[in-house]
Parts: structure tokens; sequence; C-alpha cells
């Protein structure tokens, strides 16, 4: 019997789109001069390009189409934002940042280049579904800080972050906003201005554009210095030959995703409840991370936990039922850590190697939920019965951190036993 | 491409001792059970053994760990069954590693893990033998 497939990674990457593939194929071999020219095969590519940024530019509300600025991707975008407007605005409004704890990779590692090259970072802790206090970083700011840099949506919990919020006391201490919206663009609906941030970057391969492309809006009162130095192209803020194919892909994922926002949300967050509901009826001793799916939870994401049991096993028994998913274990990361989002939320070691997200998207149907259940289920139970953990929870040798029975050591005391070293 | 099924994250010995695992449970009434940790990751991996005249004739293991924690601790209960004791405290990593046709790098350890489980095991029989010695003088 043919395998079901099911992709359940569309935080990482989707598809890209019928139409906007269909868009981008004669940019390749017919319309495929550069904008900089000035004969007709440049001036041709011109056209198509104003299109698309401004099918962008409408998707964020931004004021103009001017205030684009196209990169290489989502993580281009949001070192130029961070380390280009640092570089633009230290001299006038000093060396500090602000981010928050769990912000992804791009930032925190473009904020910790900085920090050794003379600024100061102040990281925002986020409580325990992984909520940034509006409040904290209002006291994370000192008259030296150049910029405050948080995430609309996070990549690995999905919690929406109250960036409307954090904006107004930027505003109040004159200090920019600089949002990655890399996790929630696409899947609920942006507008720059109404927010209030002065940078905001995303990737429209999250929402069914092609890979190779990135945005940055910038408002016209953010300066940023270039760190790609060549020509004049994206009004000499990035070098180099526009990707047009990819620029023109995005500009009709933006397009549709603008148009079908109302009905993916819909149908998603649907599936999201589904997903949510059938995992917790069929499987004991699991956790989710993050807000609870609603309006602090990004619509396509769930973030769980299941206990006495680790996160690379799952995904790998899961890709053999041909269902693909993502962890945040240690034993999947290369450099066999935990995610730090799940160490900020204070999530106990044990509950983070038996992490697994799964991220839903417009082409997923109840057929594939059900399936996942039922599949994930059996999964479960099979890695239980191969894990010595589950035999000595069941002996009462260690204790549940999700329903503690009061039996038993926790685990993280049973792994630091057995170590000599805590799991840590 | 080829078809996706195809791809799979280690080679085909490893995935089908992860898929398939010989050994899993625990040996009833073991001789020496070895259960250690993992520092750089936070694994952790059990092996109990049935020894019978200084040879190890029986080998279980269970893993709370990585594919390749799980599929390293499938082959080294394989490799060591009916090894003697002596022979089994020489046993190393490299062992599996090379009977599973390679690791890669960052997995190495899940492989050393299996190593220090066995040797735990032969550990906790060795402790345990004055006490059987005196039970049955
Ligand atoms: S045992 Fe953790 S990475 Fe293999």
């Amino acid at each position: 019997m043919d395998k079901r497939s099911v992709y359940l990674d569309h935080q990482t990457t989707t598809p890209v789109l019928e139409e906007a593939f269909q868009a981008m194929v004669p940019y390749f071999r017919e319309a495929y001069g550069s904008p900089s020219s000035l004969h007709r095969f440049g001036l041709q590519v011109r056209e198509g390009l104003k299109e698309a940024r401004q099918k962008i530019a409408q998707m964020i509300n931004a004021e103009s189409e001017e205030d684009l600025i196209f990169t290489s991707g989502g993580t281009e975008s949001a070192n130029l934002a961070i380390k280009g407007f640092a570089d633009a605005n230290v001299r006038t409004k000093g060396n500090h940042i602000v981010v928050s704890a769990i912000e992804h990779p791009a930032v925190m590692n473009s904020v910790e280049y900085l920090s050794k090259h003379g600024f100061e970072v102040t990281q925002v802790p986020v409580d325990i579904i992984g909520r940034i206090n509006p409040e904290d970083v209002g006291a994370a700011i000192t008259p030296k800080t150049a910029l405050v840099a948080v995430h609309l949506v996070n990549h690995d919990i999905g919690t929406i972050q109250p960036v409307k919020e954090i904006a107004k006391i930027t505003a109040e201490k004159g200090v920019a906003l600089y949002a990655d919206a890399q996790a929630a663009a696409g899947w609920m609906p942006i507008d720059v201005r109404d927010l209030g941030v002065q940078l905001l970057s995303f990737s429209p391969h999250r929402f069914y554009g092609p890979k190779g492309i990135g945005v940055l809006y910038r408002s016209r009162k953010a300066r940023v210095t270039s760190h790609i130095h060549g020509g004049v192209q994206e009004g000499g803020r990035r070098a180099g030959t526009e990707n047009v194919p990819a620029i023109i892909g995005a500009g009709v994922a933006a397009e549709f995703a603008v148009r079908e926002m109302d009905q993916r949300v819909a149908h998603v967050a649907m599936l999201q409840k589904r997903l949510y509901d059938g995992l917790w009826k069929h499987v004991q001793y699991i956790k989710l991370n993050g807000p609870v799916p609603g309006p602090l939870r990004i619509c396509n994401t769930l973030n769980l936990s299941t206990e006495f049991i680790e996160g690379e096993g799952q995904l790998l028994l899961l890709d053999y039922q041909g269902i693909a998913v993502a962890s945040g274990s240690s034993c999947v990361s290369k450099s066999l850590k935990v995610s730090h989002v799940l160490s900020a939320i204070q999530l106990d070691h044990a509950l983070a190697q038996g992490n697994i997200i799964m991220s839903l998207g417009k082409d997923n149907t109840v057929e594939d939920v059900d399936y996942v259940v039922e599949t994930f289920a059996k999964i479960v139970v099979k890695l239980r019965n191969m894990s010595p953990m589950w035999k000595e929870f069941e002996e009462g040798v260690i204790d549940s951190v999700i329903a503690p029975t009061g039996r038993g050591k926790s685990f993280t005391q049973h792994a630091a036993d057995i170590s000599g070293k805590p799991a840590h | 491409m080829k078809e996706t099924k195809e791809y799979t994250l280690y080679n085909d010995t490893v995935m089908d001792h992860f898929l398939n695992p010989r050994n899993m449970g625990d040996v009833e009434q073991a001789d020496g059970v070895g259960e250690v940790g993992a520092a750089a990751c936070g694994d952790i991996m059990k092996i109990s053994l049935k020894i019978r005249d200084g040879k190890i004739e029986d080998a279980r293991f269970k893993t709370f760990g990585c594919g390749s924690a799980i599929a390293s601790s499938s082959m080294a209960t394989e490799l060591i069954k009916g090894r003697t004791l002596e022979e089994a405290k020489n046993f190393s990593n490299q062992e599996v590693v090379d009977a599973l046709g390679g690791l890669p790098p960052v997995k190495i350890h899940c492989s050393v893990l299996a190593e220090e489980a066995l040797k735990a095991a032969i550990e906790d029989y060795e402790a345990k033998q004055p006490k059987v010695a005196l039970a049955t003088a």
C-alpha cells in the first residue's frame, strides 16, 4: 500500500504556489535582462519588478514600495536590519540594543556579532508561554539604546508577541523598533503602520513564494547602512543584480497571501485545533509548548513535548510513515544543544529532548491530520517500549514532569546520577 | 531527484537497526545491568546481560535517544552476544560504528554510549560476584 505523504514543516518552508511559479518562468529565458540595464531587455524587467514591489508593499501596508529592500532571504534581511541600522545610528543614537531571549538565530547571532564590536546587548526574558512583557522592554531601554528587536511570532513555539504595545513604548522613548516577521508573514495580517515598527523583515518562501528572496521594510525615518557593497541596486542599500524571477514569484505569493488570508487562516486554524485535540486525546504525558491554539498562537503550528522519548526518533519514525516534521531536541541540532527558545521558557530538559514541531499549510487536509494523530500515537508506544525511562516511570523510579505522581526522582536527577554530570 | 521516500538521514544498515531493533527489552533476572547517560545530549542507554560460564549468553537494550543511539545499542548487543567477559571488556564503540557502516561525525558519541552501557553492565555483574560466591559457598 502506498503511504500517505504529509508535509508538516511549513514554518521551515513551503512549496511555490503554481501561479507564482508560472509568473516566474518567463523571467528565466525570455525577460532575462538586468533591471539596471538601459536597453529594452533591462527596461522590460523593471516593470515586472515594480509591480512585484507594489504587491509586497501592499501586503504589509507600507507607505511606498520604495521602502522595501530585497535581499537573498530572511537571514540577510535580519542581518541588514540589525547591523545596517546599528552602523548607521551608533554615533547619533548609541550602542545599546534590546532583544528578546527567543529571537531567531539570524537575529541572535547578528546581535552577538555586534556585542563583539562595541555594542551592549540586553536580552529581555519571556514568560513560560514565550510572551515578551512590553514593560520589560521599556525597562531595558537606556539613553544609549539605538534599537529594539523583537519578533512578531516565535519560529519555534508559535507565540504571537505584543509588538504594537512594544511599539508604543519605543515610540515614547524615541527608539527604533525592528520586528522580525519571518514566522508571521502570510499567516496573519501585517500592517507596519498600525504596528508602528520602523523595520520589518520576512521571506516569501514561508508563504508559497520561492526561496532566495528576502524582504526588509524600512520606514524612511530609519537609516540603514549597506552591508553588501557594489553597485547601486535597491536604492544603494543592497548591491548585486536583483534575483528577478524570485522577486516576481514573491510578488504573486504576496498577492495571493493577501487575497486568500482569511480562508487560509480559517483552514489551518481548524486543522491545528483538530491536531491538538486528536494528539491530546490519544497520547498521554504530552505537553504543548507556547500558547494554546487561539489568539496568542499563530494559526499553523504546534510545538509539543512527549515525555520519556526523544525527538529525533519521533521525527525519523514519522518520516518513515510519510510525515515530515521538525524537532528542537538536542540530538537533532548540530550543536547537540536544546533549542534556546525551549530553554528560555524553562522547559525541563527531559521534555525539551522529546520535542516535535508540526506546522500546517493550506494544502493539508482533515485526512492528513487524522493520519498524523493515528501514526503519532503508534510511534509514541513504539518508542516508549524502547525507552528505559518509560519502564522506570511505571515502576516509580522516576516521575513524570507533566503529570507528577509524587513517586520517584526527576528525570534530570536520574540522568545526572547515571552520567555523573547534569543532563544540561 | 529520487523518490523522497528513498532519502534517509542514516545509511541503510543504521536505518534497519533503528526501524527493526534487535535485542530490544530487558533480560529477565539479569546478571548485570548498566545504565548510562550521555553528557553531550542528555540521552540514556541501558544494557542488561545474562552471563553463563564467563560468556555473554544474552544481551538486551533500552534506549532513550536518537536514531543513531538506538541503532548503536541494537548493533552492540548483536556483536557482544557469545563473547567472553574478557573480550567484552575490550569492546570499543569503533566496532559498532564499523558494523553500522559509519555514523555521521556528530553522532559518534551515541555509539560511545553503547560501549559505556556494556561496560557498566559488566562492572555491575562483577560487583555482584562476591555476594553470589558467598551465597553459594
Ligand atoms: S544519543 Fe543524543 S545525539 Fe545520539
